[in-house]
């Protein structure tokens, strides 16, 4: 009988709700900050952002060694 | 009630009432929990992200050049990998070609023809003696990697996973043994790889699932997907219970990624946007979209530290945004159809992307003005 499984199916959903509505919530302003103090405090580790000492990037091109 | 039904029947008219009170009983509560929901959200939304970045120091012009170009494949370039080396990648494409490549050199190592056309998922194993693939086979297959080069690998193939639709995405969790599939038939599955047993299945999606990404390992064991339902969902991976669902987005979530710390993860969609959701606020957090930007996105992924976010695009371009201030702060182009697929390096030292246009190109910054 469909509506016996749209009745689980429903029973589900409320239940998935009520899961959902149970998470415990952190303000905004206190992730935010979290977020951005991950970025801030690795940032120099970021060879994307920041760029890596010439010759230390394995993607750099091939440049040609002169022995002195 | 149903006028149909035949007064000798009396009992069955009564429980049809019943079940149809019942059923309006739910939706009501479903509908009062889902507001319940929107306005706890609501209430700790007491700033955007980008005003808490507003003393953060702006980025320079970035200068990214592609600083090797992958050619081989003999048509769309649909996913890629890279391998814990931080110099092998593993490739897959439309005519049915997995190719594993030195970037480095860029050399191809390995090649192996599946026995379907898209193969839309693939992964490294985290040991590198291995990697995983599937697609319109419905099917995720793991080759074992052989140091002989004459060896076929296609001898060695272990099928794992078995899904009713094709396969979307596929990823080992922190070993090889175990390997995380989404799929067309709108779940997701955890797999052994050694027997090919199902250990959990992630029912939620209400229709395909077309990614997904596990939680950085500090974090704990979770993952979250995108779906065509436009949902992003996060999931338990030991109960297979969906403990946080996010549905801002207004189209297909083609591509989802952790914030490297673990506390959030952003989303890349048809919508032409990318957001950041944050997982202990519970919400979406920032929308990195632009009026002029109005193709969708295939795949996003962060720069080690966070602070970047690199989109591809269907517009055969790839935007860089500053995660924290929600501006975009370069644009690069090179490939000349879609970007699909998009990973930066384990080491961050680098990314890739593949392309509809056949080719896989590496990009490292060049220099800061």
């Amino acid at each position: 009988m469909t509506s016996n499984s749209n009745l689980s199916n429903m029973r589900r959903l409320v239940e998935q709700l009520k899961l959902e509505a149970s998470v415990e919530r952190i303000k905004v302003s206190q992730a935010a900050a979290e977020l951005q103090q991950y970025c801030l405090q690795n940032a120099t580790k970021d060879a994307l952002l920041v760029g890596v000492p010439t010759g230390s990037n394995p993607f750099r091109e091939p440049r040609s060694c002169a022995v002195v | 009630m149903n006028p149909f039904i035949s007064p000798l029947i009396p009992e069955m008219a009564t429980q049809e009432v019943q079940l149809n009170e019942t059923l309006a009983h739910l939706k009501t509560e479903s509908e009062t929990l889902k507001s319940k929901l929107e306005e706890e959200r609501a209430k700790l939304h007491d700033v955007e992200l980008h005003q808490v970045a507003e003393k953060v120091e702006g980025l320079g012009q970035f200068v990214m050049k592609t600083r090797r170009t992958l050619k081989g494949h003999g048509n769309k370039v649909l996913c890629m990998d890279w391998c814990k080396d931080k110099r092998r990648i593993v490739s897959s494409s439309q005519d049915g070609k997995v190719i594993v490549w030195d970037a480095f050199t860029t050399n191809k190592e390995h090649a192996v023809t599946m026995p379907c056309t898209w193969v839309m998922a693939c992964a490294y194993a985290p040991s590198g003696c291995a990697v995983a693939c599937g697609g319109l086979d419905n099917k995720c297959s793991v080759y074992p990697l052989s140091l002989d080069k004459n060896e076929n690998l296609a001898a060695k193939k272990k099928s794992v996973a078995m899904h009713t639709n094709y396969l979307s995405a596929c990823s080992f969790t922190n070993s090889d043994m175990q390997i995380l599939t989404s799929s067309g038939d709108g779940t997701c599955a955890l797999w052994d790889v050694e027997s090919g047993q199902l250990l959990q299945s992630f029912h939620g999606h209400a229709a395909d699932v077309l990614c997904l990404d596990l939680a950085p390992s500090e974090t704990g064991n979770t993952f979250v997907s995108g779906g065509c339902d436009k949902k992003a969902n996060v999931w338990d991976m030991r109960s297979g219970q969906c403990i946080q669902s996010f549905e801002t987005h207004e189209s297909d979530i083609n591509s989802v990624r952790y914030y490297p710390s673990g506390d959030a993860f952003a989303s890349g969609s048809d919508d032409a946007t990318c957001r950041l959701y944050d997982l202990r606020a519970d919400r979406e957090v920032a929308i990195y979209s632009k009026e002029s930007i109005i193709f969708g996105v295939s795949s996003v992924d962060f720069s080690l530290s966070g602070r970047l976010l690199f989109g591809g695009y269907n517009d055969y371009t790839i935007n860089v945004w500053d995660v924290l201030k929600g501006t975009r702060v370069s644009i690069l182009f090179g490939h000349e159809n879609r970007v699909s697929t998009l990973r930066v390096s384990p080491d961050g030292t680098a990314f890739c992307t593949g392309s509809w246009d056949h080719t896989l190109r590496v990009r490292a910054i060049c220099s800061l003005i």
